[in-house]
């Protein structure tokens, strides 16, 4: 469940900017996350909701960008879509390639008031 | 409180069994500035209800920053560092124990161990003959960079020789958590199935090696090592893996010699730095002298 942890540097991130940025509250948050990062996107949800309160983002809503899996596959010389770790290429059914995009997990962008 | 860095270090709890050491070292105190790269933003925009703010920041970037920050400590004192990671009950302890007991003959060791309760861990690497911290995390799952900061403040730096952290038994957390390591190396028993690698792939694909542990069982099991081996491949190509039985010490010399590798490595790459440092300070002689 680190989940509640990542949510924990997500407040604090968003709480740091208030007095350089001088705003009240945080509304909205967008997270990019790749498709084969290590999060559970509905505990993120949940972790979130109980990580806001009493902060700057109590009412803030969340919205989760998922960026796709990418990868180079070395026998094929291509770039490939992989949502998985062991998924073979999917043009040559091989498992050596190394991820490119997809591992990410990245707070994007905020909107405050 | 922690004095040093203000931070509330929440259910963390570290126990040691040595004095501990002043706050020394400074662990990643730096981490203002970080991702604020917003100064040219129009704060005429403030007087409007609603604006957009751009951040485009990893979640993690504070451990990041914390985990670079012990990372350069480890290379200025050359030391290597490991990061252990498996489910619990892998054997990562008694492979610890068995391991600083041969290898504190040849360099300076120590582990930091981390469990959600207890110091049992801690007292039996002691008990090995090494120094060693355990961090208990409470209810979290995972150790982090913030934590290893503080753990190093009651522990004595194994200069030139090798930091097992001995991470929370979890298949799932810790592969996300950048400590400053080396490598991470992921332990796997044979009890535990051969499909871990692929129900955990995160984990497996963290790790620069992994250790395939308890062979010593593989007469009374079920247990395809060949499988197990594709699989951990398949996730991760650029894996190394060894096989061994921390019971018996079959083995353990091909991991003991790993581990050694990596030890010299860590010092050469210190020994270079240091020769470095001394041309460049002696070229800076030479010109004033001159």
């Amino acid at each position: 469940m680190h989940e509640f942890s990542l949510c924990d540097s997500i407040i604090e991130t968003l709480a740091a900017q208030t007095h350089q940025q001088g705003f009240e509250r945080v509304r909205r948050v967008w997270l990019e996350i790749g498709a084969l990062a290590n999060v559970e996107l509905d505990a993120l949800r949940f972790a979130f909701e109980i990580a806001r309160e009493n902060t700057v983002a109590a009412t803030a809503e969340l919205d989760i960008i998922t960026l796709p899996g990418r990868a180079w596959c070395l026998d094929c010389a291509r770039t490939i879509e992989v949502n998985q770790f062991f998924d073979p290429c999917p043009l040559c059914g091989g498992y050596q390639w190394r991820l490119t995009g997809g591992n990410e997990m990245r707070i994007k962008e905020m909107e405050v008031e | 409180m922690c004095v040093t860095c203000g931070c509330g270090e929440g259910e963390l709890a570290i126990h040691s069994h040595d004095h501990p050491r002043e706050h020394g070292h400074g662990h990643g105190h730096g981490h203002d500035g970080h991702g604020h790269g917003h100064d040219g933003h129009d704060h005429d925009h403030a007087r409007e209800a609603t604006r957009r703010i751009s951040l485009e920041q990893d979640i993690l970037a504070k451990n990041a920053e914390y985990a670079a920050s012990n990372r350069q400590l480890f290379a200025e004192r050359g030391v290597f560092v490991l990061n252990l990671v498996s489910s619990p009950g892998s054997g990562k302890t008694a492979l610890l124990a068995r391991t600083v007991q041969i290898l504190r003959d040849e360099f300076p060791v120590a582990v930091i161990g981390g469990d959600q309760q207890t110091a049992n861990d801690a007292e039996r690497i002691l008990a090995a003959g090494a120094p060693a911290v355990q961090i208990n995390t409470g209810k979290g799952c995972h150790l982090d960079a913030h934590g290893i900061g503080h753990a190093l403040e009651r522990l004595p730096l194994p200069e030139g020789g090798v930091l097992f952290v001995e991470n929370v038994g979890n298949l799932v957390c810790p592969a996300d958590f950048d400590l400053g390591e080396a490598h991470k190396a992921v332990v796997l028993s044979v009890t535990e199935g051969e499909d871990k690698p692929l129900k955990y792939p995160n984990m497996f694909a963290a790790s620069s090696l992994m250790l395939l542990n308890k062979t010593d069982l593989l007469p009374y099991i079920d247990f395809d090592v060949a499988r197990c081996l594709e699989y951990a491949r398949r996730v991760n190509p650029d894996i190394e893996i060894l096989q061994l039985s921390a019971r018996t010490g079959d083995g353990l010399e091909s991991w003991l010699d790993w581990v050694r590798r990596g030890q010299r490595t860590a010092l050469a790459q210190q020994v270079s730095r240091l020769e470095a440092d001394l041309a460049a300070a002696r070229a800076r002689l030479a010109r004033r002298g001159g």
